[in-house]
């Protein structure tokens, strides 16, 4: 790591913010073969937009949401129909989470 | 060296058989996985669990692993006796995704880095071109960061190749732009900052989730700023205009008549900015003057008297 590299300021992109990826770059992003995300895609986890594969267009949190199933399955077995199921439940989790945290705030 | 104390790691017997050990991990892979667990220290509990397993579940490494004897604390000095693995050949087991170079010290030290790298990452050995692990750390922002634009400095710990291909642990440190508009729980995604690859595979990439520091004033949801502003019954009554914080500044706002606790009343456009601008709300609370003087007691006493009020009506059957 060279001095330069630790002061140029490093800009990355917004997962959530509106990146639109293909299939092939999404591929690429979480390594993983088309036919895996094809998959994953059925499975209703992410959904493009465009009708047919080789016009899809993913949003950004799709690399979160692939990259979370494909984790699940190696480091812990589940599959896709799981995990689609533990990142909904994770979801609403996170929300009442969120809403405890403000209730609480508001309480003491 | 600090000795592993796998069993324990595990929370396990000693003479635990198999299954059992296949139930433990799974029980705790699932409880400290990093996509998963709330733990702080999840992540670093995870690879624990990962390096006990990996050991505990190969019955040669295992055999070898208790021939060190029961007698060694987790966390004592430990260094391997001379020969202590002659007559075992570790082959590698299934594959499994836990890169030998973020396993202990201590683990290497008994099966050495080609052991550790032969079983757990079967694409290494096809010509060591494999891409870096990806990289996730957590950046907390304060709101003000997230109107304005600003960036920071992180520190990483990071798996990096030395001149000799060794895998090391070395600390970076990276200058990161955070965007103006960004939300809680948003990830960006620096391309190419991860971890080391090997070979032909590149680097992975780095993730950084926004956190926000809790505010004193402020809660957030999306990008929408929500401030709980306490008033006077009488200018929640009558109305009033009154100064109130903003993440950009001091404005002043008018109270309608009677408003009740807990009205929202919407600030468009002051929330977070960004492509969906948020909105800024002002939640109304209604705040009672304390009674702590005759004058006081005697304004509350004239108010029962002047008003005929009984909160309970909708109560009354």
């Amino acid at each position: 790591m060279t001095n330069k590299n630790l002061l140029s300021l490093l800009t990355g992109d917004v997962l959530e913010e509106g990146e639109r990826l293909t299939l092939v770059e999404l591929c690429q992003i979480c390594n993983a073969p088309a036919e895996r995300i094809i998959e994953i895609v059925e499975e209703g986890i992410v959904e493009p937009s465009g009708e047919a594969a080789e016009n899809w267009q993913f949003h950004g949190v799709s690399v979160r949401r692939v990259r979370f199933v494909l984790n699940m399955e190696r480091d812990l077995g589940v599959n896709t129909a799981g995990s689609a199921l533990a990142l909904e439940l994770l979801e609403e989790l996170e929300g009442l989470r969120k809403r405890l945290r403000y209730l609480g705030e508001n309480n003491d | 060296m600090e000795f592993k104390d796998y069993y324990k790691i595990m929370g396990v017997e000693r003479d635990a058989s198999q299954d059992q050990i296949k139930r433990a991990y799974r029980k705790l892979a699932r409880k400290y996985h990093p996509d998963i667990s709330k733990e702080p220290d999840a992540e670093v509990r995870f690879k624990e669990v990962g390096e006990a397993y990996a050991v505990l579940k190969d019955p040669e490494k295992r055999v070898a692993y208790d021939q060190l004897g029961a007698n060694w604390q987790g966390g004592q000095d430990f260094h391997p006796p001379p020969d202590w693995d002659q007559g075992f050949e570790f082959r590698g087991g299934d594959a499994n995704h836990f890169d030998a170079e973020q396993f202990s010290d201590f683990f290497e030290s008994l099966y050495g880095q080609a052991g550790a790298s032969q079983g757990f990452e079967g694409q290494s050995r096809r010509g060591f071109n494999m891409r870096g692990e990806d990289s996730h750390a957590k950046i907390v922002i304060d709101l003000e960061d997230a109107y304005n634009g600003a960036s920071r400095t992180i520190t990483l710990k990071q798996t990096v190749l030395s001149a000799e291909g060794r895998p090391e642990i070395k600390e970076r440190t990276l200058n990161v732009k955070i965007p103006k508009g960004i939300r809680q729980g948003q990830h960006i995604r620096l391309a190419k900052q991860g971890g080391a690859g090997m070979g032909q595979g590149g680097p992975g990439d780095l993730y950084l989730k926004i956190e926000f520091q809790p505010h004193a004033l402020y809660h957030v949801e999306g990008g929408d700023v929500y401030l709980d502003l306490p008033v006077a019954p009488w200018e929640a009554v009558l109305g009033a205009k009154v100064k109130i914080p903003t993440p950009t500044g001091t404005i002043e706002m008018t109270i309608p008549e009677n408003s009740s606790a807990g009205r929202k009343l919407r600030l468009k456009g002051r929330g977070i900015p960004g492509k969906q601008l948020g909105d800024f709300y002002v939640v109304i609370q209604i705040a009672l003057p304390p009674a702590d003087s005759d004058a006081a007691k005697a304004a509350y006493r004239n108010m029962e008297k002047a008003l005929t009020f009984n909160p309970r009506a909708h109560l009354e059957g």
